[in-house]
């Protein structure tokens, strides 16, 4: 079980809704996921196609609770404005506050991000930053209201996994007791995998899933990872060590002596 | 009076926002909407007045990472 504000959830995985080939794909991957959280964000509306409004009705109809993100904002105004458009339409205080501060990386704006979240934190938005491993940052976000931190994996669509492992480490062991979900950057499911194993409490995975070959396979792929990660952190993994510990015992080894 | 829609120039006979989205077409629509950059919420886009050169934003869900 995982705690995020006053939700409990079983599933350690959270899905993102965006680049999947078709709806019916992108519904069977939530299926195959057993994800209980989808991404969702917003975008403009033309009244000829209304595409906004079929995405929603799909949406619906999973029986899921959303995430409004607000992908696309470079400053702490957009990101108000957008978190304020989302909750209307979403009916949720949830917010996955994403305030962008460089395009190649996707990489946050932290200066913008703790502003914007200690502001909508005093609002009552439910705050879901989207941040770096910076431990000083992650300190700021808690002071500013934040129960939640989503650490990025590596630069957003970008699958290489948990790129700082050290960095990443660190923010788990000073914030023992913070839900930490581990957003963007990861590519297959050992990387959800290693990410559970280090006891961060959850992954947000988009691209992963819905760029692969067969999306609601590598959907339910990233389950079973999840899953076993989670349970392989309960279980005490061994500690590594740089030389060989033979596990046959040696006591009664013949011809020797 | 023109005002910008999504950034598209739109001409408007309306007088509120929420005649803006009647003619849109989006007026039964689950949609947020912003002027100026401010959020309008639904409650009072009636009652929200447009002036020429206006910059209105219609959002609705969105697939979202």
């Amino acid at each position: 079980m995982v705690q995020l504000y006053q939700a409990t959830l079983r599933s350690r995985l959270l899905l993102g809704t965006a680049r999947y080939p078709s709806p019916a794909v992108l519904a069977a991957a939530v299926q195959a996921a057993r994800a209980e959280v989808v991404t969702v964000s917003l975008r403009r509306e033309s009244g000829g196609e209304r595409s906004g409004q079929a995405f929603w009705s799909l949406v619906r109809a999973l029986g899921v609770r959303v995430l409004p993100n607000t992908a696309g904002c470079h400053s702490v105004k957009e990101a108000l404005t957008t978190a304020h458009m989302a909750r209307e339409v979403f009916g949720t205080t949830w917010i996955k506050l994403e305030v962008i501060g460089e395009d190649d990386t996707l990489q946050p704006d932290v200066f913008g991000l703790t502003e914007a979240a200690r502001l909508l934190c005093a609002e009552g938005f439910e705050v879901f930053p989207y941040t770096t491993e910076d431990l000083v940052v992650a300190e700021r976000l808690l002071a500013a209201g934040c129960r939640v931190l989503m650490p990025w994996g590596a630069p957003i669509g970008s699958g290489r996994g948990l790129n700082n492992l050290f960095g990443l480490t660190a923010l788990r062991a000073h914030f023992p007791e913070v839900p930490l979900i581990i957003d963007a950057g990861l590519g297959v499911p050992s990387h959800a995998a290693r990410a559970l194993e280090l006891g961060f409490d959850a992954v947000l995975v988009n691209t992963a899933v819905a760029q692969a070959r067969d999306p609601v396979q590598m959907a339910a792929a990233f389950a079973l990872a999840v899953e076993a990660g989670a349970a392989a952190r309960l279980a005490g993994p061994i500690e590594p060590r740089d030389m060989a510990a033979p596990s046959t015992p040696l006591i009664g080894t013949a011809f020797r002596g | 009076m023109k005002i910008v829609v999504n950034g598209a120039v739109h001409e408007t006979a309306a007088a509120e926002l929420s005649g803006v989205l009647g003619e849109l077409g989006l007026g039964d629509a689950v949609v947020s909407t912003a002027v100026n950059g401010e959020f309008v919420a639904a409650s009072v886009r009636a009652r929200t007045p447009l002036t020429d050169g206006d910059r209105v934003e219609v959002l609705a869900p969105m697939q979202g990472g």
